[in-house]
């Protein structure tokens, strides 16, 4: 009886750590996730509008369907990315996702505070080699720095109403995100 | 025997709890840390690198992109405020405040986040385009067939989510009264 209970006291303990394991790994083993979804449909190091989110034919779940977005999927390995985007009318915003899609950074139009976002994301390595004087005399230089070398930059524009939506879709076409060579 | 009985016999029921366990939590949407203002329920830390385990493993399982946190907040509810859980095939009505935010958004999703086709290509409002009263007061019913005003069709589904997204807000993790954050009731109006 005691040996018993023993056994499902052990198969209870495993168990428990099957399950937080299992929910650990899930990022790592997820096929579907946004990353590998975008991968078929966007270069690397290049902002691309994506399809209107109409019914049917979503990219991804629970997309606002009020915004007009582009994806810039990067790649860090080759020097830190550029970042130019001019704000629409209405709103802006700028989120950036790890290749395992945690937003480690998000800013708006407002925040950002200028008819245009600019910002230069790189890795902890290649920002520690960003000279100090750059650093200062650029003060309004937004440098973000990214915990992988790869992930996505997703820029949203908002169309206040259906009939704004070209206008959103024509903020997002001049964006740009580059590559600059060290 | 007895031995290899008992670990074969242990090794199953383990697999069986554990895996059980994780894919009841990853599709019921366990998350922990919900900010709850009546029916609606968000989950700020999701759009940080703070996010915790299980919301970082659905979202991954999902593939969906969590709106982060300088962007905006994204206010989740199933079922109406007493309780009942939204059917696409009865109408529900959506009135009140909404808190300080520079626009708002509320869109139906299928429970997957999925759009509903429908006649007049409308899955959502935005604080823009939602008519208002003289008070600047604004009513949305939610229900399979037209309505007068702001309607948002279900295509008579059978369940449904709805979406409240607040873009540019103070609302957010430090967030912790219903007076700071008042967000729209909802109530079931028949079937």
């Amino acid at each position: 009886m005691v040996r018993g209970l023993l056994w499902i006291l052990a198969a209870v303990l495993l168990g428990g750590i099957v399950h937080l394991s299992t929910v650990l790994a899930m990022p790592q083993a997820a096929k579907q996730d946004a990353y590998s979804r975008l991968a078929q449909l966007t270069p690397v190091n290049a902002m691309v509008p994506l399809a209107a989110t109409k019914a049917g034919a979503e990219i991804m779940p629970f997309m606002d369907p009020a915004f007009a977005a582009a994806v810039c999927r990067y790649d860090l390995s080759g020097g830190p990315l550029k970042l130019i985007a001019p704000v629409s009318q209405a709103y802006t915003s700028v989120t950036f996702y790890t290749r395992r899609s945690i937003a480690f950074y998000a800013i708006n139009d407002r925040a950002a505070g200028r008819r245009t976002i600019e910002l230069d994301l790189m890795t902890a390595a290649q920002h520690a080699q960003v000279p100090e004087d750059e650093d200062v005399t650029a003060a309004d230089r937004l440098i973000i720095e990214s915990p992988t070398p790869m992930g996505l930059i997703v820029l949203r524009a908002l169309a206040p109403e259906p009939g704004l939506m070209p206008m959103a879709r024509q903020a997002l076409a001049a964006a740009t995100c580059q590559i600059q060579s060290q | 025997m007895r031995l290899l009985f008992g670990s074969c016999f242990t090794l199953l029921i383990a697999a069986a709890l554990g895996l059980g366990a994780t894919w009841f939590t990853l599709t019921r949407g366990v998350a922990f840390g919900a900010l709850t203002i009546g029916a609606w329920k968000a989950w700020p830390k999701s759009g940080s690198p703070d996010i915790d385990p299980y919301a970082r493993a659905m979202v991954a399982r999902t593939g969906e992109l969590p709106t982060g946190m300088g962007d905006g907040v994204a206010f989740y509810a199933r079922t109406d405020d007493a309780g009942n859980a939204f059917d696409g095939r009865c109408t529900f009505r959506i009135a009140g405040m909404t808190p300080t935010a520079r626009y708002w958004t509320v869109t139906l999703y299928t429970p997957e986040g999925r759009l509903v086709a429908n006649t007049i290509d409308r899955h959502s409002f935005t604080s823009e385009e939602i008519v208002r009263d003289n008070d600047g007061r604004f009513t949305i019913t939610v229900a399979p067939l037209a309505r007068p005003g702001n309607w948002l069709p279900t295509g008579g589904i059978e369940q449904f989510v709805l979406v409240w997204r607040l873009y540019d807000t103070a609302i957010g993790v430090a967030t912790r009264t219903t007076k700071e954050g008042p967000m729209p009731a909802i109530a079931r109006k028949g079937c």
